[in-house]
């Protein structure tokens, strides 16, 4: 009733192109923007904006580096952890050692150092592929941690082995608040996303699907295999860099390289699957069920029960509930959270009339 | 289908849940009026990895509070506190931070996460919070310089201390310090940046004193030990200090060193690597293997008793299995909670006893600990800590060691006395980190003499 497409004609190839063919849909957007960036920083608070808010959309910026990798190039990666780092550690060292450096130009210089990492790291998808180049990327993560931890130079030679982080300063004003941070963050994944949508759509993205679905059969209607594959490992990592640097800057503020660990990787692979593989959407539904979930039934339980249940029980439950939701979730929709949001549209379409 | 009924039964749970929400949090409002209560957040890792520390260390905080209570609390403010599950894991730690940082009206003061990632995660937001971050026997050792870390206190013992006290109970069993000239000692750690972290100060010790240091990393996580221990038989050193890090790690080593023959008795691990579940799972090769303790084990003083009594005996104790008493990490959080109401009663007396006290009150208070002898025997903890005084200048205070030994079912204490480090060259080294680090972070140092 509400939601309905009924009236809107496309007339021309590039009303058939646009991000969101239905006015409805663009509508919602749009405002959902507006209201993450205007409302959300003026109320929302301290605790929502640094231990949810931000996390979420990092996390969500590093799921989406890993989905056009391993979701629309189809190429199984298990490092996206150490790209992270490699992104921090560069923007930490660029902030460093170059006087004046604006933040903005060490963030994307930071993304491009982990994109070059991320191309030496996707040459051997040229010659192994599935689980073999999963096994093959991890070699990425233990070797980036292991060179950031055992080389002082990359942290300063600081003495615990740890880098704290340069104030965020953008045309000479400092970003200091947690709202002020925030966004930073949202402005930076919003112009991304952005940019990952429309490299999906357009033939870039169409070439990485090619050569996922076959690649064989991608290389005969010629797609350069070796081109291809190494774009997505360098924008993947691109996405990763970048998403590392906000996880230093504009959260922890103190970083060791063994955050980055194994640990995260997995997580961030966790965060496509629940999500939804191929999914811009889905990255960010990911990103949401992975990270606060658990932070949800926590803060759930720990109303519901207070003090009366004993902590390692109440812990242990959550665990336990959490994972039982993980299944649920993937039995009742093995596609991820994006297709069951994508079915809830097509159901709406129908409602409250589904014949 | 089955999806909109799952939804179905998911929005009458949460309908379920929030209406028991509305129904328990009235009363608690209602009672926070009635007597002054200072409150702590406590956040806790009960799952996971490194459970079996995280619900001793922290159990005997909770033990500690819940005692202080039982005695009428500190001038009759009671000390109440909230728990939250970081599962030791980075993001959910700043999320129990920030969670705990304001429950009603209530501020919470002190943050003791017991994990050096969290730690880290949380460093940058203390200044602004005005809240405490104490390091017990983790963390940065440059903390301990609270010209420059106003916020984080290193408290006891760092790890560079640890480190150097380390050597000086070698060297006393070595029979001097001229004795250690061309002797060899391994330095087995945990390849990341904890296990690096006493590098500078061993170094530093082994040109002094002429002894070879020998450094061998294990790669994260530690068990694999194999190559290292081949190393180790070849070079046959005099000692090896262990600094390792979780159960795996540590009982690994162990059973390495007995498949080799090492003697177990030339082996003292770090306080990491030094409780019962660490060598548990070793067996009989853990027997006559060395450690060094912050906090002494055992049931003998006079708080812990007490606290079993009234506690425990009101069947009211945090720990599931109440053997766990007297263990090294529940004994570690009882003195790391005595800490935390030491720096509350202090604070008191200075601003008003009877009173709620702040963020930076507390720290006055933290800044101003000095236990006495004559202080510690009120207390009940004659022995189980070290005459010891914290400054604005000096946050870590003692930098002393108890070496205990692992007969097979306990652990004993070895030295009676505390062994120190060389104190004069440990703070030399912090005032050098620590003076990098302002210069890096362009921080100006805080003037103690101004806040006498």
């Amino acid at each position: 009733m509400l939601y309905r497409e009924a009236g809107q004609f496309r007339t021309s190839y590039a009303d058939d192109a646009r991000i969101f063919p239905l006015a409805l849909d663009k509508y919602f957007f749009v405002a959902m923007l507006a209201f993450a960036f205007i409302v959300i920083p003026n109320v929302a608070s301290q605790y929502w904006l640094t231990a949810l808010l931000i996390p979420w959309l990092i996390f969500s910026l590093v799921a989406l580096g890993q989905n056009i990798l391993t979701g629309y190039a189809g190429q199984l990666s298990l490092g996206s952890a150490g790209f992270m780092a490699v992104g921090a550690f560069a923007c930490y060292n660029f902030m460093l050692r170059i006087e004046g450096m604006p933040f903005l130009v060490a963030i994307v210089l930071s993304g491009l150092s982990a994109a070059g990492v991320g191309i030496l790291f996707g040459l051997p998808s040229l010659r192994i592929r599935g689980l073999y180049l999963a096994v093959a990327t991890l070699a990425s993560q233990f070797f980036i941690v292991w060179t950031l931890d055992k080389f002082g130079w990359f942290k300063n030679y600081d003495p615990s082995g740890v880098i704290t982080a340069q104030p965020i300063v953008i045309l000479g004003y400092t970003f200091n608040t947690a709202a002020e941070k925030y966004v930073v963050v949202l402005g930076v994944v919003s112009v991304l996303a952005l940019a990952a949508k429309n490299m999906v759509r357009s033939n870039v993205g169409r070439s990485w699907m090619a050569v996922r679905d076959m690649d064989v059969a991608a290389e005969v209607i010629g797609f350069r295999l070796m081109y291809t594959k190494l774009l997505a490992f360098a924008i993947s990592s691109f996405y990763c860099g970048i998403a590392g640097a906000l996880f230093a800057f504009a959260y922890l503020g103190t970083v060791e390289p063994s955050a980055f660990s194994i640990d995260m990787s997995f997580r961030i692979l966790f965060m496509i699957i629940i999500g939804g593989v191929a999914s811009i959407l889905g990255s960010f539904l990911g990103a949401g069920f992975i990270l606060l979930l658990p932070i949800f039934l926590s803060l759930l339980f720990h109303l519901v029960f207070g003090t009366s249940v004993d902590q390692s029980v109440l812990s242990a439950l959550e665990l336990i509930v959490f994972g039982v939701l993980i299944i649920v979730f993937l039995i009742v929709e093995p596609h991820g959270l994006a297709r069951l949001w994508q079915i809830t549209k097509e159901r709406l379409r129908l409602w409250p009339f589904p014949h | 289908m089955f999806a909109s009924k799952a939804f179905k039964r998911v929005i009458a749970g949460l309908v379920v849940g929030s209406a028991l929400v509305a129904g328990t949090s009235l009363p608690r409002e209602a009672a926070a009026q009635a007597k002054p209560e200072q409150y702590f957040g406590i956040p806790s890792f009960r799952v996971g990895p490194f459970a079996a520390a995280g619900t001793g260390f922290f159990g005997g905080i909770i033990d500690y509070l819940n005692y202080v209570n039982a005695t009428g609390g500190v001038n009759g403010v009671q000390m109440v506190f909230q728990e939250c599950e970081t599962e030791y894991v980075p993001a959910r730690g700043i999320e129990c931070y920030q969670r705990l940082l304001k429950r009603g009206n209530q501020q919470m003061h002190i943050f003791e996460p017991l994990s050096t990632p969290i730690a880290y995660g949380v460093l940058n937001r203390v200044d602004d919070d005005r809240v405490i971050l104490t390091q017990f026997g983790y963390g940065r050792s440059d903390a301990a310089d609270g010209r420059v870390f106003p916020w984080v206190f290193a408290t006891m013992t760092s790890y560079w201390s640890g480190a150097s006290a380390m050597i000086n109970w070698i060297a006393s069993r070595e029979g001097g310090f001229g004795n250690l000239k061309g002797k060899t000692i391994t330095h087995l750690y945990l390849d990341n940046a904890y296990g690096r972290e006493p590098l500078p100060v061993f170094r530093a010790l082994s040109k002094k004193f002429g002894f070879t240091l020998q450094e061998i990393p294990v790669a994260v996580p530690g068990i694999e030990q194999q190559s290292q221990w081949l190393q180790i038989r070849q070079s046959k050193p005099d000692w090896v200090i262990l600094w390792g890090f979780g159960a795996g790690m540590n009982s690994t080593a162990l059973t390495s060193a007995a498949r080799i023959n090492f003697p177990r008795d030339r082996m003292l691990g770090i306080w990491w690597a030094g409780s019962e579940e660490d060598v548990i799972p070793a067996g009989d090769a853990a027997k006559g293997y060395f450690a060094v303790a912050n906090v002494p084990p055992g049931r003998q003083y006079r708080l812990i008793q007490e606290i079993e009594k009234t506690i425990y005996g009101a069947g009211r104790g945090n720990l599931q299995d109440p053997k766990r008493i007297g263990t090294i990490h529940w004994n570690r959080g009882v003195v790391a909670g005595m800490f935390w109401v030491e720096a509350v009663r202090n604070a008191q007396n200075r601003f008003g006893k009877g009173q709620v006290m702040t963020g930076d009150q507390i720290r006055w208070g933290f800044e101003n600990i000095n236990l006495t002898p004559a202080r510690m025997k009120e207390l009940g903890i004659e022995g189980m800590m070290p005459v010891m005084r914290l400054t604005c200048e000096d946050h870590e205070g003692a930098g002393v060691i108890k070496v205990i030994q692992w007969d097979g079912t306990r652990w004993v204490t070895v030295t009676p006395d505390w062994v120190s480090s060389d104190r004069k060259m440990i703070r030399t080294m912090v005032e050098e980190s620590t003076a990098r680090y302002a210069a890096e972070q362009k921080i100006t140092l805080r003037d103690c003499a101004k806040e006498k």
